[in-house]
């Protein structure tokens, strides 16, 4: 029989079993994150092949969100830092090593570029408001003027928001669950497809519907992919991996995995958006919540999940 | 100059005095603490192995804490120390996530604290508060850079491991076996 | 007569007197600001350190406490020139600040009281708390005279009190050092050297070349200098075998471990005498010089043979042999140790004396790397009027068993019990720095006679299990707030430490020298307590030893030549021991003379009954009995204690790690609290083991109530020493109990 234990020090509940630093906050702000990351991927390469006339959700309603669940996401992660007196450290220093750095200060630009975007967007939008001030008149169309610059500017931002929310666990060496090179792109992907779920819900047209469940089932099938490529990889991998996979496989977050993530969450809302688009009906509104709630479970399960793995030695 | 502390698991007794000592040195508040003591036993009854090891941070020399630290808080001082700045700490957990052995936490006051290597200690001349107390006098602590010191020596002339090191983080903390 | 007047209450319930404020609260207000420098200020502070020696176990290492310009205790660092510790405190002496800074300490005198017909405690002054004792031992001296008055005390307040109770002509004094901890060994090598082993042990662990524990699990059992010289011995390559049922940390460091069964030590030791005489392996020189009745024991051991030894030890002979040759080959560098917890069994001074016949074989005693002659200097006797003379004392009530040296605590409890035959009744009792409801086994005689006491005060730091038997407690401050007696301990050179106040007593607790005087004061008895201060009686001993009390803060520690000749015997030396014979007894006429076995025998102990586990238990090194528990410094190491299964019997009755269980003993005594398993190889299929010192009783140790089981409740049968008296306490067994036995059935 083999026995490891801490004689003294780490049994105590400050520090170990779990040593979760990281609570629901980080989750949501990597939800948000990824979602909004996708919203604006779309508004801007739309905007850029010029079909923004065609695409009026994308492009207009949806991308109301963006800049709310940035903030919400911020205020989220704010929340969690146990100095957050101290958040503007983050902004005294750029450090490339650190994704938490280099994202913070990505959505330092973002942030603010989404809700230009959305201003550009205002006598549209809230045809009924008008603006009490003429330089925000002047300052709107001027934004308006510049959109297509703007969207040139999004593309890429988004794409590493995006990716961010991915690196941001995976750069984790010491997490055996989140250090693979699948978890970027996969957050990446998913991010995009619940900004897709997000742009099916509100669309007005049933040809920005279709266009965006088309997207999404990609999206989707993409993302299946991905999951089977990476628990391969860890099947494949050290003792550390193959507990961190049995963590998702045949462990507590078994069925919050399955269940969740993969089954109600992809496999589902994916049928349904292929029987969509084949023409029979089916409520869009439905696999577009299913991915929304899917995605948040998968970053629930993948920031609690990743937390109790750890190297063994 | 490349600090090191090398422990001896032959003598160490696992008395956990190494703990408390620095515990009340750098006022780590009850409940929480900057190192530890692991128990191995392999074996079954009466062929059984015993492996007692005092743990703290390894200030690796690669320190992926330091890597993922995005305000520049955790950051290395001359003689490979590594070191958080609790006035740049914003608490964000990037680096506990990021110390594959666990070795830091997040101090009731909000920043993130962890073994110092006793800096201030050293500054003075003296040895790690640790190392200073074992009754056991199973630690040592010295240059690397030094070929002549005590930890040196030791690391030439006998056998020894360092944790996980399948994480690439080259620690500065050795056991001898 | 009075009936069952006294209910066993605890100072939770405490029902009078304002509610002591909480001091912790003002803790939370204060700015919040974490700048660098707050950190950095917390190391840097200038600290004053102050001279004192540790009382968190009896090692006595002399230490310096820091304490910073707020008067808080901050840490405690060994003195560097001490030989108990070198510099290097063990953790319970680092821990030590804990003792000081517990919330949950006493602090303010109590006495017990009845409130709408409940016992219950109130606080009073201190003159209110001693006027009462004082009023009350008038009262019990005149009626049955100062005698019937008990002192079981340990550490050093007992010092003071034994003062005190003599000056008060009482020597009906105990303390649980003697017949629950090393009595027999003393006993044993009194028989066969003449002289006790002593305290701190003259084991030349530094030099040895082979060092043989039975039992003894240092490393655990963590005093001081003998962990660091094992660790030089390491160090050195010496040769260590270890004789345990439990695969103790001693054993891991060990060359040879021997698996021994439980309670067979004597067959293994026999055996290896036998190996040591029949190769010719024993130091002949040594013993035809030193030692008398070799005839007789090479006669006794004859058929003592390995192989006979392997069917009682399960040890392999040829393990015996091996160990038996490591043993010479090292002599006459090479130790037995005595051991130091040895009342396990009953045949206790027997073991011993196996053991001090096993070094004389080998020749240790008196030789490097074996043990050395130990040396103290004596402190002066602060001038005091001469003790009166007890009509009887400890001796009269313990003069069943000849070999007695110190009281005997079950005896002198047992003495209050009242019995026709009983000349020595014993009806008021002062308990100081001793949990005897920890320290003590069989409880019910424990309640028994607490029941039938006319008067019983405690004094101690933490409203431990044992207050709660108390007519007053006394809060007496910790070691860190008092001066105390110096310490003078035998060793390699002779050595003094003083103790002096860090800071000033916390609450309203005081030193235990204030107290004695106090009381005695009360009874008359001013002469024997003639200064203001304990501090004046320091001062003037240090005078007479050639130093000073300003010398004694500048150093800690002040060492003495040697007076008594070298450390070891020189070769050929003709030495007398102080024996009868001034030899080594080999065979002891002593014993002969009382009716006892001359030579040590093997004899059979009982074992567990199917389904039943032996008790086994010892030290965790980073708590000191009962007295660490609820330290918030230790508690963080370890805060219960836990219960070793082996994985077969966890197999058996199907535990997992973690899980909790309850125990029932063979007289049916069920723990009153329930302990986590840890399922371990580290323990025999036939016993299971646990730290002792938990499972405390008391709901105002807020760390420690309920932790664990306390070991001392499982031991309602003692096995007594018939040569000393000693209270054997490792032939309990118990069943493990997965239910909780105390769930209320709800209907
Ligand atoms: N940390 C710490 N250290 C202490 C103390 C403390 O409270 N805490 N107390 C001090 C005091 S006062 C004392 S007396 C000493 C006591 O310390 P020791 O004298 O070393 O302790 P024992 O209780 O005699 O021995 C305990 C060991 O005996 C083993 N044992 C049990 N049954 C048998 C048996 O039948 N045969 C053999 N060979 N071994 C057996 C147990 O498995 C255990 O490993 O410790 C001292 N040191
Ligand atoms: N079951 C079982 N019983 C045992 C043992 C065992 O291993 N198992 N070990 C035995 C041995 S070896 C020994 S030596 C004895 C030890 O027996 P004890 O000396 O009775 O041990 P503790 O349980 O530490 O109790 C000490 C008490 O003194 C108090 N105290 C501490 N410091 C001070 C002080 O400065 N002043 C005052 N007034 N009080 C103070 C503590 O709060 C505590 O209540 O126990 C023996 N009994
Ligand atoms: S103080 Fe020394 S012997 Fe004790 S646990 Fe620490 S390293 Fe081991
Ligand atoms: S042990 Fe952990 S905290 Fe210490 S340097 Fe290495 S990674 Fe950083
Ligand atoms: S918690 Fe503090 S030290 Fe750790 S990574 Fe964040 S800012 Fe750096
Ligand atoms: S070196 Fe100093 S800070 Fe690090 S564990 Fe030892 S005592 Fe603590
Ligand atoms: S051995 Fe430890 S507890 Fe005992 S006196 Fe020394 S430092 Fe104190
Ligand atoms: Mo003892």
């Amino acid at each position: 029989m083999q026995e490891e234990l801490f004689t003294s020090g780490r049994n105590i509940p400050n520090i170990d079993p779990s040593l979760e630093v990281w609570h629901w906050p980080i989750s949501v702000y990597l939800f948000l994150g990824g979602l909004a990351a996708g919203i604006l991927l779309f508004a801007g390469v739309i905007t850029i092949l010029g079909k923004d006339k065609e695409y009026p959700t994308t492009v207009k309603y949806a991308s109301m969100v963006p800049p709310i669940a940035l903030t919400l996401g911020l205020l989220a992660l704010v929340y969690d830092l146990t100095n957050p007196l101290y958040t503007w450290q983050l902004y005294t220093t750029i450090r490339l090593e650190s994704p938490m750095s280099w994202g913070a200060w990505v959505l330092l630009v973002t942030t603010p570029l989404s809700f230009l975007w959305v201003f550009s967007y205002f006598s549209e939008l809230f045809p009924k408001w008008n603006l009490r001030f003429d330089f925000l008149k002047t300052f709107m169309k001027f934004l308006k003027r510049n959109r297509k610059n703007m969207a040139y500017a999004l593309v890429p931002l988004s794409i590493i928001l995006g990716v961010y929310t991915g690196i941001l666990l995976s750069a984790f060496n010491a997490r055996p669950l989140w250090n693979n090179a699948i978890l970027g792109p996969l957050f990446l992907t998913s991010g995009l497809s619940t900004g897709a779920a997000t742009i099916i819900l509100l669309a007005k047209t049933a040809k920005e519907r279709h266009l965006f469940s088309k997207i999404d089932l990609a999206l989707i099938i993409i993302e299946l992919g991905l999951i089977v490529h990476m628990l391969m990889g860890m099947y494949a991998g050290s003792q550390v991996q193959l507990d961190a996979m049995n963590l998702l496989i045949g462990g507590e977050f078994t069925l919050m995995f399955f269940g969740f993530v993969v089954i109600l969450g992809l496999i589902i809302p994916g049928i349904l958006e292929a029987l969509e688009i084949k023409g029979y009906k089916v409520p869009v509104a439905i696999p577009a919540i299913l991915v929304l709630i899917g995605g948040l479970i998968f970053r629930f399960v993948m920031v609690e999940a990743g937390q109790l793995t750890r190297y063994l030695y | 100059m490349r600090y090191a502390m090398v422990i001896d698991t032959l003598k160490c007794v696992g008395c956990s005095d190494c703990v408390v000592a620095c515990q009340t040195e750098n006022n780590v508040p009850i409940g929480y603490c900057r190192d530890w003591i692991t128990e191995t036993v392999n074996g079954a009854y009466p062929n059984i192995e015993l492996e007692l090891k005092s743990e703290r941070c390894n200030h690796c020399e690669n320190a992926p804490c330091v890597r993922c630290c995005p305000t520049g808080a955790s950051h290395i001082i001359d003689g490979g120390i590594v070191l958080v700045t609790p006035n740049e700490c914003i608490g964000c957990g990037a680096c506990i996530e990021s110390c594959p052995y666990d070795a830091r936490y997040q101090h009731p006051d909000g920043y993130v604290d962890k073994c110092t290597f006793c800096h201030h200690r050293l500054e003075k001349g003296q040895l790690p508060a640790c190392v200073s107390v074992c009754p056991t006098k199973c630690m040592y602590f010295g240059d690397l850079d030094n070929p002549n010191s005590e930890v040196s020596k030791l690391l030439k002339n006998r056998k020894y491991k360092t944790l996980a090191p399948e994480a690439g983080t080259k620690p500065h903390v050795y056991y001898l076996i | 007569m009075s009936t069952s007047r006294r209910k066993f209450i605890k100072i939770s319930a405490l029902g009078l007197g304002g509610v002591v404020a909480s001091t912790s609260a003002l803790n939370f207000v204060g700015s919040k600001s974490y700048l660098n420098e707050l950190v950095a200020q917390n190391v840097i502070k200038k600290l004053k350190k102050t001279a004192t020696y540790c009382e968190v176990c009896f090692w006595k290492c002399a230490a310096w406490t820091y304490s910073d310009e707020q008067g808080n205790i901050k840490k405690i660092i060994g003195n560097e020139t001490d030989p108990h510790c070198y510099g290097r405190l063990c953790p319970r002496g680092t821990g030590g600040v804990g003792m000081y800074s517990d919330e949950d300490r006493l602090k303010t005198p109590l006495i017990r009281t009845i409130v709408d017909g409940e016992e219950t405690f109130k606080e009073v002054s201190w003159d209110e708390a001693l006027d009462l004792i004082a009023s009350k031992f008038k009262q019990i001296k005149s009626s049955y005279g100062a005698e019937s008055i008990a002192l079981l005390k340990h550490g050093s307040p007992g010092k003071h009190l034994e003062h005190l109770f003599k000056a008060f002509g009482s020597d009906t004094i105990a303390e649980p050092a003697y017949a629950q901890c090393r009595g027999a060994r003393e006993a044993g090598f009194a028989l066969t050297y003449g002289s006790w082993v002593g305290s701190p042990e003259p084991t030349d662990i530094r030099d040895t070349k082979c060092l043989v524990l039975i039992g003894s699990h240092i490393g655990e059992n963590m005093h001081n200098t003998q962990v660091q010289e094992m660790s030089e011995a390491i160090d050195n390559g010496a040769t260590i075998i270890t004789v345990d049922p439990r695969f103790s940390t001693a054993a891991s460091k060990s060359k040879h471990w021997l698996a021994i069964k439980p309670a067979t030590d004597i067959a293994l030791m026999l055996a290896w005498m036998n190996v040591l005489i029949e190769e010719g392996l024993y130091d002949e020189d040594y013993v035809k010089r030193y030692t008398t009745g070799f005839n007789e024991l090479k006669d006794h051991v004859l058929n003592f043979t390995p192989e006979w030894a392997y069917g009682i030890t399960t040890i392999k002979p040829e393990e015996i042999r091996k160990t038996a040759r490591a043993m010479a080959n090292a002599a006459p560098s090479v130790i037995v140790h005595p051991g130091r917890h040895v009342s396990w069994y009953g045949d206790d001074t027997q073991r011993a004396r196996t053991v001090a016949i096993l070094n004389a074989l080998l020749g240790s005693w008196g030789r490097r790397g074996g043990f050395y002659f130990k040396e103290s200097i004596k402190v002066p006797k602060f001038p005091s009027p001469k003790y009166p003379h007890p009509k009887w004392d400890w001796k009269n009530i313990c003069e069943k068993y000849p070999m007695a040296q110190m009281g005997i605590t079950t005896e002198v409890i047992r003495a209050a019990i009242p019995n026709k035959e009983n000349k020595y009744p014993v009806k008021a009792m002062m308990v100081a720095g001793t949990n005897i409801t920890k320290s003590i086994p069989e409880k019910e005689l424990l309640e028994k006679a607490m029941n039938e006491m006319e008067f019983i005060v405690v004094m101690d730091t933490m409203p431990m299990d044992v207050t709660g038997y108390a007519d007053v407690v006394l809060p007496e401050c910790t070691y860190l707030e008092r001066y105390d007696g110096i310490r003078s301990a035998t060793n390699r050179t002779p050595s003094i430490a003083v103790r002096v106040p860090a800071v000033q007593p916390k609450y309203n607790s005081k030193p235990g020298w204030w107290v004695a005087k106090q009381i005695g004061e009360r009874l008359g008895l001013g002469d024997y307590f003639n200064y203001n201060d304990y501090k004046e009686v320091i001062e003037w001993q240090l005078e007479q030893m050639g130093t000073s009390l300003e010398e004694m803060n500048k150093i800690g520690v002040k060492h003495y030549p040697r007076k008594s000749g070298p450390l070891y015997l020189k070769e050929g030396e003709n030495y007398e021991f102080p024996t009868e014979s001034g030899k080594i007894e080999l065979y002891s006429k002593e014993l002969k003379n009382l009716g006892f076995d001359p030579l040590p025998n093997y004899t059979k102990h009982p074992e567990p009954p199917q389904g039943f586990y032996r008790l086994n238990y010892g030290r965790a090194p980073m708590h000191t009995f009962s007295r660490t528990a609820n330290n918030p410094n230790l508690n963080d190491l370890k805060s219960e204690n836990n219960l070793w299964v082996n994985p077969k019997v966890a197999r058996i009755i199907g535990l997992r790690n973690g899980q909790e269980v309850w125990l029932r003993n063979q007289d049916k005594i069920t723990s009153t609290f329930g302990i986590k398993v840890r399922v371990t190889e580290r323990v025999r299929w036939d016993s299971v083991y646990m730290v002792h010192g938990f499972g405390h009783d008391n709901k105002k140790l807020s760390r420690a109530f309920g932790k664990g089981i306390n070991d001392t409740q499982m031991i309602s049968k003692t096995m007594v020493d018939p040569i000393m008296g000693g209270t054997g306490m490792r032939g309990n067994f118990v069943e493990i109990l997965t239910e909780d036995p105390h769930k209320t059935l709800e209907v």
